[in-house]
């Protein structure tokens, strides 16, 4: 494992890389120099932050309930993220809170329930960690494409209640096709996987020094992982939000993209 | 003993973030025939009408459906009941006869012929997209579709707002042999040369309240001069 430690000098030269970026930033006055240096400390500072942290979590000695608390800290973490790029979803925070553990319970279940994996620190905080990691993104996927397709459709979602339909079949069709386009980019990108790009886990276990079809397999596993866990945080989504977006007696209330009639 | 109307509004007021778009509203709606809701732009028509299948909820006061607050009716069942006809048509994806089945997904071929029929369209439209109606033929669809549940009453939304002057007319000679068959029909527009053909009893809202006789009066002379400006055409003064 060691050739996979590039030390304090390679981290170190990597910097070249931030400065090649600053160096573009002043020649095309894009004037991101600023940003790019203080988003380069701040990552270097945050992960350093969290490295320690993980060197006392991942300790065999230490007891597995502190990596249970940590994948509390990022469901709670990813909520707040959901709301810092969704601000316009109502009760965003809660919604993603239930999604996120519903899925992650779900796909820890399979790793560790299963005994695919031991549960351990060093097992049990990577493995939340990518789960709820990719969640978030296809949660703000679905749940900025609900808010848009019934606010865009509201004459089409409307005549369906006008009809006498309840809520939950008026937006079905709007609902159904938000969620597709969430779920694609996931069913995209692991149709891609290998051929465009070598994902993280993969690249970590080879450049740690892992067999590279040990380190396949691993990620194959990650991957199907990571594609039941986004379906179930969409689906979760879906059915919660939309619930928020209509009274109980079936009305569609009026919605940020849109104003009602006049 | 005075026949129950159709609708009744006792006291409603209807505030939209923090704007009144009914303020006070007390009416009765007769239960035969169509009666107009006239008004400028503005007014609050469109919402009053929302407020009679429950689209909208009064922020005060009770709007009754035949004598019984609609508070009080499912209002997947007063929907039903109540049907309504927005002021742009919106067909779903599909054939005429997919439109109308959302209505009613068990209805046999006969119904949906028979609702076409009542819209005064032919029941070749059935295998028709709807995507490629025109305007006319998709706002009658659209009728259509609401038909096929039958409804008691028809909330009409300024349906002719987005015709030509020849499918406006052909809509409103439906709208007055539904209603001379025996299915009552509230209808809003703007248009006062509409509400003189269409109505047999005339509702006018002001500024989110029903116009007292002086502005209805007002209302009316302005631009409606001549013989529609008689007093007794409807009880909404």
């Amino acid at each position: 494992m060691d050739d996979a430690a590039i030390g304090w000098g390679g981290l170190a030269l990597s910097l070249i890389l931030v400065a090649v970026a600053v160096g573009l930033s002043v020649w095309q006055g894009l004037r991101l120099e600023r940003d790019m240096l203080w988003a380069s400390g701040r990552a270097l500072v945050q992960l350093l932050a969290v490295g320690y942290l993980l060197v006392f979590i991942v300790d065999d000695d230490t007891p597995v309930a502190w990596a249970w608390a940590w994948v509390v800290v990022m469901l709670g973490v990813a909520a707040v993220t959901v709301r810092r790029r969704a601000p316009e979803v109502p009760d965003v925070v809660r919604l993603t809170l239930v999604a996120t553990s519903g899925s992650a319970l779900l796909s820890l279940f399979v790793v560790f329930g299963l005994g695919i994996y031991p549960i351990v620190g060093r097992a049990v905080v990577p493995i939340a960690g990518m789960m709820i990691g990719n969640s978030i993104g296809s949660i703000v996927v679905a749940s900025r494409r609900i808010l848009a397709e019934l606010a865009d459709r509201r004459a089409e979602v409307e005549a369906r209640l006008a009809l006498g339909q309840p809520w939950q079949q008026a937006s079905k069709p709007f609902v159904r096709s938000a969620l597709r386009t969430a779920l694609t980019s996931q069913i995209e990108s692991t149709k891609a996987v290998g051929l465009v790009f070598l994902p993280g886990a993969m690249t970590g276990l080879i450049l740690a020094g892992a067999d590279p079809v040990d380190a396949v397999l691993v990620q194959a596993a990650v991957m199907y992982l990571i594609l039941g866990c986004v379906a179930t945080n969409v689906v979760v989504i879906g059915l919660g939000l939309t619930r928020q977006l209509f009274t109980p007696d079936h009305r569609l209330m009026r919605l940020a993209r849109t104003g009602g009639p006049g | 003993m005075p026949a129950t109307p159709l609708f009744e509004l006792v006291g409603v007021s209807l505030t939209i973030d923090d704007a009144t778009i009914l303020d006070d509203v007390t009416l009765s709606v007769p239960d035969t025939g169509i009666t107009v809701l006239l008004g400028p732009s503005g007014a609050g028509k469109s919402m009053l009408l929302r407020l009679l299948n429950r689209l909208e909820v009064p922020t005060a006061g009770e709007v009754r459906f035949r004598g019984e607050p609609v508070s009080a009716i499912d209002p997947l069942t007063l929907r039903r009941r109540v049907g309504m006809v927005f002021q742009r048509p919106a067909p779903f994806p599909g054939t005429v006869r997919d439109n109308l089945l959302v209505a009613d997904p068990g209805a046999a071929e006969d119904h949906l012929a028979a609702a076409l029929r009542d819209a005064r369209l032919d029941a070749r439209f059935l295998d028709r997209s709807a995507d490629d109606l025109s305007g006319g033929e998709a706002q009658r669809m659209c009728l259509a579709r609401t038909l096929v549940t039958d409804p008691e009453v028809l909330l009409m939304d300024e349906p002719t707002a987005a015709l030509d002057p020849d499918a406006r007319h052909r809509l409103e000679r439906t709208a007055r042999s539904l209603a001379d068959g025996g299915r009552p029909l509230v209808w809003v527009t703007h248009d006062l040369e509409q509400a003189r053909r269409l109505a047999d009893d005339v509702i006018v809202l002001v500024r989110g309240r029903v116009a007292d006789d002086d502005e209805r009066a007002r209302f009316l002379a302005d631009e409606w001069s001549d013989a529609a400006a008689d007093p007794e055409d409807g009880p909404g003064g």
